[in-house]
């Protein structure tokens, strides 16, 4: 299976689209856990999802839309199984070498002291990361986790 | 709430600059700190600097841009720097960086907090 082991059924879902403004970082991240929380998630678990999304968004305000202001598309869907699929898309620039991007300390922004560990963040904080990018078009990150938390959703 | 879910108070002792982040730190609220907490630095030039994380309910890894940032900064000057008590998430991401082979992680257990 694709998505290693997560079912396809989806139970609920969720779509939000903010403009890449930096005070949304925090809007973004607090609505997800917000509508992930339905599953009843360890603290941790939670703690570990606003992180890897606050990443994301972050890469759409900071990379993306670097010189200009953009939506950013983020859609939730709780899986039958505990689990979770979180999107955020954009349609900012994209990234030319998403291997390299994926890299840990891999930074195209020396400038403005970044870390280079967004990837990374959300590759050790959520179970997949899926990345596709088009130079010129946008990018597409897609981020599974199951929560071990014994939640039953309706 | 523009810029309110974060900021820091700080003490300064015979070269020791101690900063207490308090909130949500984040790309929004880094770009905010690192300046007020920078112009601190410059103007007391510590020879330690204690960033005390106690009250950081969260961080991605602005975080660490902020706080090796202002590392290199007191290095510059000569000076030193530890991190005091980062709760649970906050230390997941401190080791997901390997931050403690740079800089010290001392648990305070409160006892620095004013």
């Amino acid at each position: 299976m694709r998505n290693k082991g997560f079912s396809s059924v989806v139970r609920n879902e969720m779509k939000l689209t903010l403009p890449s403004y930096s005070v949304n970082e925090g809007v973004a991240r607090a609505v997800v856990a917000a509508f992930c929380a339905q599953l009843d998630p360890a603290a941790s678990e939670l703690a570990d999802v606003k992180c890897a999304v606050s990443e994301a968004v972050t890469n759409c305000i900071v990379h993306a839309y670097r010189d200009s202001v953009g939506s950013i598309y983020i859609t939730v869907k709780i899986l039958e199984g505990n689990g979770v699929r979180i999107e955020v898309r954009d349609r900012g620039c994209g990234i030319a070498d998403v291997k390299a991007a994926r890299q840990p300390l891999f930074t195209t922004d020396p400038s403005g002291e970044r870390s280079g560990m967004g990837f990374t963040v959300m590759e050790n904080f959520m179970d997949i990361l899926r990345v596709r990018s088009k130079p010129g078009k946008g990018t597409v990150v897609i981020m599974f986790k199951r929560f071990a938390g014994r939640g039953e959703n309706k | 709430m523009m810029n309110s879910n974060c900021g820091f108070e700080h003490e300064y002792n015979e070269g020791e600059l101690y900063v207490r982040l308090r909130g949500e730190i984040d790309h929004h609220s880094a770009a905010m700190l690192r300046g007020d907490i920078d112009t601190l630095i410059y103007e007391k030039r510590p020879q330690r600097l204690l960033l005390d994380l106690s009250g950081v309910g969260f961080m991605d890894s602005s975080g660490l841009g902020l706080i090796m940032g202002r590392y290199s900064l007191v290095r510059e000057f000569g000076g030193s720097m530890a991190i005091l008590d980062p709760a649970e998430p906050i230390m997941k991401i401190l080791n997901l960086a390997g931050i403690k082979r740079i800089i010290a992680i001392e648990k305070t257990k409160g006892a620095k907090k004013k």
